[in-house]
């Protein structure tokens, strides 16, 4: 998903706001039982509430996005319930715990297996940034080094409330893509699927250290190495 | 990694040599199969992998992969302050960061030889066996998952453990990662009226495991499913180390609680509920029956709770004199002790923790030999596994 600010399309949220209508013909056509609608605004209204999480957990984190499966929190309000033990079948991969080197070939491999359009949640500090074990010597500092990411959750653990407002803020994303129309700079499919390579190791780290493609090195300061990792 | 051939003396190895072979059976050939379960399964409790071989659906070899969650607590521990790691072991067995804080704590009360106050002692324990509580529920629930019945008992136990995390967060300020003790204490005394909302959760409780036991325990599919699969010898289970509930299960009366006695717990009159079989069904039923004895336990200490500091004597820099300690507690999953090695600064030389997770672990091949593949995930899920403590 792009930065919303870039968007050309607007975010079409009501069926009056997608297509260009003036009211006395909207409501002489909805009294002979004809909606005007968007195809994209009917795509997106269906996609975003049926988003299908993997069921995927990584440390401790997991177990705050379980309990938001619970019926306190229930995130079937938001139609993400069913977890999906399959990448072929799921449409969010919510990377919930410490990636380490050893494991984070394997989330780039759930990634590339995903169909499109697929959708990544970073949660907790640890698929941030490494969190409180960005010091380990085994630890990942951050999954968008290899993978695109949407929406990040702070905390450790973040809470199941916060879980929920991720997905809704991953539901407003997606009402702004566009799924026909030439031309857009927000489409919800893209050519083909996106695959990334997977990191190998190689000697004392991964190989690459990060995916150029997603993730760039901040700005080289002094003493920074190049890995970009400080 | 049998360890029947080398451990009970005289007794024949179980397991015929590995290797890639054909089977003859009748005229027809077969191959044996090589299956990874994991590190991403659903049944695999957290990223852990199994290599099995199997001989049609049987289990004939059993290899577990672990280290996908080695985040180098051990190593970032002896980087930092004593009282540093005391929120790192929060994230070592994250159902049970009360009964992790307290292990710590003990083992740094002996380096120095502090005093704990009464009240941070019983306070302790109604944290302990809350926990205990919060873990016996969700091992349930997680396994009555792995037996097929997809989200119901999970969610009961998901239901009732939102019930405990509330008094934590009430005490603790967190949900999962309290961090509430302290070489000597607690970092803060229990807020006003919070005993009065744990009585009413604990004296809640047994209503609840009534209706629970009432589905599962007699429950036709769960006992085909689990009586009989996975028997753990008595024998075999003190020569692999295996200790808490599991070790019960299997018929050995080994409780730290009444073996050490460390706290109070000397003053508690409880049972130590114990299998017979050692089968998967002793390892559930043992933790239910835990769990009423949990609730005895929390009713005495909330009636007794005294009065008075929650903090003993702690140096402001907590440096220890040049040495070694081991502190262990029962945790819910067993045996869970930290070994320090002191060289007299404010950082630990050595820092070591015996996860009862990892050493449980160690019979799983021997438990799954010549069971059925979806046996395996069962007895796995029997085992109780936490995967941030087992590659720590
Ligand atoms: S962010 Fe915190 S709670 Fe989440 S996986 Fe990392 S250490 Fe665990």
């Amino acid at each position: 998903m792009e930065d919303p600010s870039k968007s050309t399309t607007s975010e079409a949220h009501t069926l009056s706001d997608s297509v260009d209508l003036d009211d006395a013909t909207r409501s002489e056509m909805e009294k002979a039982g004809v909606i005007v609608s968007s195809v994209d605004w009917l795509y997106n209204w269906a996609r975003s509430g049926s988003v299908w999480p993997l069921q995927f957990g990584l440390a401790c984190c997991a177990i705050e996005m379980i309990c938001s499966a619970g019926s306190r929190y229930d995130i079937a309000r938001f139609g993400s319930e069913v977890f999906r033990p399959s990448p072929r079948q799921a449409d969010l991969l919510i990377v919930s715990g410490t990636v380490t080197k050893k494991m984070a070939p394997q989330v780039v491999r759930i990634f590339n297996q995903m169909p499109e359009p697929k959708y990544v949640i970073a949660m907790g500090a640890c698929a941030i940034s490494g969190g409180p074990f960005k010091q380990g010597y085994n630890v990942l500092k951050g999954i968008d080094r290899y993978i695109p990411v949407d929406v990040y959750i702070p905390g450790c653990p973040p809470r199941p409330e916060a879980v929920l407002h991720s997905l809704m803020t991953l539901q407003k994303g997606i009402r702004r893509q566009r799924t026909l129309g030439k031309g857009s700079n927000n489409p919800a499919y893209v050519e083909g699927n996106r695959e990334y390579p997977v990191p190998s190791f190689s000697g004392k780290d991964l190989d690459p250290p990060y995916n150029p493609e997603v993730w760039q090195p901040p700005e080289k300061r002094p003493n920074m190495p190049e890995d970009g990792c400080p | 990694m049998t360890m029947e051939s080398s451990v009970v003396a005289g007794s024949e190895p179980t397991v015929e040599p590995r290797g890639f072979e054909l089977i003859e059976r009748e005229g027809l050939e077969t191959n044996l199969l090589e299956v990874s379960m994991g590190p991403h399964h659903p049944s695999t409790h957290g990223v852990f992998r199994m290599d099995v071989k199997l001989d049609g659906e049987t289990v004939t070899e059993l290899r577990p992969v672990f280290g996908y969650l080695h985040r180098n607590h051990e190593k970032l521990a002896e980087d930092m302050g004593y009282l540093g790691s005391m929120p790192f072991t929060d994230r070592l067995d994250y159902f049970c960061s009360m009964t992790n804080n307290w292990a710590y704590a003990l083992a740094g009360e002996k380096m120095i030889d502090l005093e704990v106050p009464e009240r941070a002692e019983y306070v302790r324990v109604i944290m302990a066996e809350l926990t205990r509580l919060v873990n016996h529920i969700m091992l349930v629930g997680f396994f009555v998952n792995d037996l097929g019945a997809l989200g119901t008992p999970l969610l009961y136990a998901l239901r009732e453990r939102e019930k405990i995390l509330d008094l934590f967060e009430w005490a603790s300020g967190a949900r999962m990662m309290c961090n509430y003790m302290r070489f000597g204490g607690l970092r803060n005394d229990l807020p006003e009226g919070w005993l009065t909302k744990c009585r009413e959760v604990v004296d809640a409780f047994p209503y609840f495991l009534d209706e629970y036991e009432k589905l599962l325990v007699e429950n036709e599919i769960i006992l085909v499913r689990t009586q009989n699969v996975g028997v753990l010898k008595p024998e075999l289970a003190i020569n692999a180390g295996i200790t808490g509930p599991m070790l019960r299960a299997s018929g050995v009366n080994y409780d730290l609680r009444k073996v050490d006695a460390y706290g109070v717990y000397d003053r508690f009159p409880f049972r130590v509920p114990m299998g017979e079989v050692g089968d998967c069904y002793d390892r559930f039923m043992v933790r239910i029956l835990e769990m009423r004895e949990s609730i005895k336990i929390l009713r005495q200490a909330m009636d007794e709770l005294p009065e008075g500091p929650i903090m003993g004597e702690a140096p402001r820099v907590f440096k220890p004199p040049a040495g070694e300690i081991y502190g262990r507690i029962e945790g819910p999953k067993g045996e869970l002790g930290f070994y320090l090695v002191s060289d007299g600064t404010a950082k630990p030389y050595r820092y070591r923790v015996r996860p009862p997770s990892l050493v449980n672990l160690t019979v799983l091949e021997d438990l799954c030999l010549g069971h059925k593949v979806a046996d395996a995930v069962v007895i796995l899920g029997s085992v109780d596994i936490v995967l941030g403590e087992v590659d720590r």
